[in-house]
């Protein structure tokens, strides 16, 4: 067991923090004002990023990328927390739609997208979660229906889908067959943002902001050149997304600041509430979890680090930051008072945003589903849906309901 | 950064599960809450295990092992609910090899076993040096060193004292700074408080005037890592015992049927079996931390150690509940393995301070670092 750095190590992250030591100062600031200015400084610094070798640390060298471990990414992150700059623009398409097209692509779709993809030229977007598809991903309705000319004409909504509207390319999961299982007649497409029949609309959350957007698709015409991973092979394809997605999510939860110490830091300046025995039981109890957190993404980096790939209970790591993260932000507004809640607070849009968090790469109640029947081998929930055409069942649980 | 266990960490562990299982331990853990007589004495097996001297540098005839060794015996003692007295014993011998004790050899060897006799350390509130009291929240003052060099209080609740050759206790001088010293048994008086779990000694150790000597390289920040240490080992102590109540349940919750289905498949069920995992799988991360920052981030023991205990013990708090639940009305009564380890669970609470105290100390260290 060891958790410092190797000689090799080291050098690289003296290697990383020299070169961010002499350019920080070139970086824009992680939020501004004028939103469409804004993004440009942030794509032209993940260029900068790139160029210095800090963006797609772990792609394959001939694609790109620094061909390193995931131990490096994350030196790269906390080299970057460090030097107070924000960090690549595109998270999910280097971090998670760029793997599968490196995993699932043909050479054509490496080639032309996942250069600009890394040098942040174009922004991606994950067109996979629908109103009526979310934890029960294989439920996507979007239906893009093949052509005699060998295109595809596509039509459906997409929804939570982060930087649509400034992205150039979408990743989408679409419905190409009902008339099998709803697993299997899924494929997984390349579509352009600017093409016609794409409508995109923000969606304002509780914080009042609008971080995602709904995607609309309106008979839009995609070339057979589109596909990824091959017709009917979506469901595997978007696994591939889903299993970057949670290393994103379990590498990357420091750079998302719930960190015990900065909720420390909140109280510790209330001279009565730190003295307060309740305010510091529920300090400790929340920080307990948030340093457990934190170690079990050591844990996770050290698996991937040999070579393995972390099970569904990496899942548990985000069931418990997200709940730690919603205690802190109690407390912390139960200490201070109405101001935590006030827009210019440093709390208010922490406050706003983990309530839907919770429901964010699939629910909690799914997470320990998944986790009690894949981990500790439970017996699964009755499921009404194996084996049936996608295409029959809706009539079925439509029979299900008023059999009541 | 490599967090698997090493080949030696893994023979260590294997070794331990080993040696435990050739004793009936939770049986003898029922019996013995009956007739104390049936509660094995396994220190023979330490002894002839190299436990004794886990801690001990090889200079001072031990292993020289790490915290984090010692932890992973620790979890599989709790494993089979095992009446091994390391808890009490792991520190004393840490210090004693620290001070260059002249028992150190036999402490190691396991000829002479010793007994911890803790102080919790001052914290942000509060700058005493406190013992556990008998009964009651008020701490009482650590025992007293006088200047004559004679050692005079009480401290309740010390695991593993009945039986000790030798007690090393934190106790305070006429300055009120903190100082180590080594009682032999035979100038202490240690009254039996086993209860609840037969399979935890414990014991009211009293000194009245006692001779002693001072061990007289030991500091304060000895004295608090000591605190710590035995602190991370009951979380890893708890870890074992949590395993055993998860591994349990679970099997009970895929051959149990109601209504048609077996039990492991209602959320209900599900959902709260999966907590446990959650909680054991925080715990073994912090005990993680704890091992690494008792090696290299002693700034940080403090807080890693207690964060472990708070993670450990609400998690053998919630995996004994759990586990009587799920087995339904038999897992209530006293056939049954789970009130051993909700026994279990409910003492080690209780001790050293209690998880209140270790969860507020992780408040503490974030509060006055921040």
């Amino acid at each position: 067991m060891d958790l410092n750095d190797t000689p090799e190590q080291v050098r690289y992250r003296a290697k990383v923090r020299a070169w961010l030591d002499e350019h920080s100062d070139e970086a824009p600031a992680e939020q501004g004002d004028e939103e469409a200015a804004q993004i440009a400084a942030r794509r032209a610094w993940q260029g900068r990023l790139a160029a210095a070798g800090l963006a797609g640390v772990t792609w394959p060298v001939e694609l790109g990328g620094q061909g390193l471990g995931p131990i490096e990414h994350v030196i790269v992150g906390q080299e970057i927390i460090r030097a107070g700059v924000p960090n690549i623009l595109d998270v999910i398409g280097v971090g998670m739609l760029g793997p599968t097209i490196i995993a699932h692509g043909s050479d054509e779709q490496k080639g032309r997208y996942l250069g600009p993809m890394l040098h942040g030229d174009e922004v991606w977007c994950q067109l996979f979660s629908e109103p009526a598809a979310g934890s029960d991903l294989a439920a996507v309705q979007a239906r893009a229906v093949p052509q005699d000319d060998g295109s595809w004409r596509l039509s459906g909504q997409k929804v939570w889908t982060t930087n649509a509207h400034f992205a150039a390319h979408g990743l989408l999961l679409a419905r190409t067959d009902a008339d099998v299982p709803k697993h299997k007649g899924l494929t997984m497409f390349i579509v352009p943002m600017d093409a016609e029949g794409v409508t995109i609309r923000g969606l304002r959350q509780i914080s009042g902001e609008a971080e995602f957007n709904e995607v609309f698709f309106d008979d839009v015409r995609l070339g057979a050149e589109a596909v990824v991973g091959g017709v009917g092979n979506g469901w595997g394809t978007a696994l591939t997304t889903l299993m970057f997605e949670r290393l994103t999510i379990g590498l990357g939860s420091e750079s998302l600041g719930y960190k015990a110490e900065r909720y420390a830091a909140a109280i510790a300046t209330d001279e009565h509430a730190r003295l307060d025995p309740e305010v510091r039981r529920r300090l400790g109890e929340l920080s307990v979890e948030l340093l457990a957190v934190k170690f079990t993404g050591y844990r996770v980096l050290s698996a991937l680090a040999q070579g393995q790939i972390p099970g569904p209970e990496a899942g548990l790591a985000k069931v418990t930051t997200v709940r730690s993260a919603i205690d802190a932000g109690d407390l912390i507004a139960d200490v201070l008072g109405p101001d935590a809640l006030d827009q210019d607070s440093e709390w208010a849009y922490m406050i706003s945003f983990l309530p839907g968090l919770k429901s964010a790469g699939g629910t909690e109640e799914i997470l320990r589903n998944t986790i009690g029947e894949r981990v500790l081998g439970l017996p699964p929930e009755p499921r009404l849906d194996k084996g049936i055409p996608f295409s029959e069942l809706r009539a079925k649980e439509r029979a299900g309901v008023s059999a009541r | 950064m490599n967090l698997e266990l090493t080949d030696e960490q893994s023979f260590l562990r294997d070794a331990a599960r080993d040696a435990l299982s050739r004793v009936k331990t939770v049986a003898a853990a029922r019996d013995a809450l009956e007739d104390p007589a049936a509660r094995p004495d396994l220190w023979p097996t330490a002894r002839e295990a190299g436990w004794a001297g886990l801690l001990v540098s090889e200079a001072g005839g031990g292993a020289g092992l790490s915290a984090f060794d010692a932890m992973l015996v620790m979890t599989e003692a709790g494993r089979v609910l095992a009446g091994v007295e390391l808890l009490g014993h792991l520190p004393a011998s840490a210090l004693l090899d620290a001070a260059g004790d002249e028992r150190v050899g036999a402490v190691a060897e396991g000829e002479l076993r010793a007994c911890f006799v803790p102080a919790r350390p001052p914290g942000d509130l509060d700058e005493r040096w406190t013992a556990e009291p008998p009964s009651g929240s008020v701490r009482v003052a650590a025992p007293v060193l006088s200047e004559d060099g004679r050692l005079s209080g009480k401290v309740a609740w010390v695991p593993d004292a009945p039986g000790a050759d030798v007690y090393v206790v934190v106790a305070t001088g006429a300055d009120g700074a903190p100082v180590a010293v080594a009682v032999e048994a035979v100038d202490a008086t240690a009254e039996d408080a086993t209860r609840y779990d037969a399979t935890r000694s414990l014991g009211h150790v009293s000194f009245d005037g006692a001779a002693c000597s001072v061990l007289e390289r030991i500091g304060a920040e000895d004295l608090r890592r000591a605190w710590f240490l035995a602190q991370a080992l009951l979380a890893a102590e708890s870890l074992g015992a949590v395993e055993t109540a998860l591994a349990s349940s679970v099997s009970y919750a895929k051959e149990r049927f109601t209504f048609g289905r077996a039990i492991g498949s209602y959320q209900a069920v599900k959902h709260s079996l999966v907590e446990v995992l959650r909680l054991r799988e925080n715990t073994y991360a912090l005990m993680l931390y704890a091992g690494w920052a008792y090696e290299d981030k002693p700034g940080e023991f403090a807080l890693a150690a207690s964060a472990a205990r708070s993670s450990g013990g609400h998690a053998l708090d919630y995996a004994s509940r759990a586990m009587i639940s799920v087995h339904g009305g038999i897992g209530a009564t006293w056939e049954h393995d789970a009130p051993l380890f909700f026994r279990r669970a409910q003492l080690s609470r209780r001790l050293l301070g209690g998880l209140g105290d270790a969860t507020d100390r992780v408040a503490g260290e974030l509060l006055s670092t921040a």
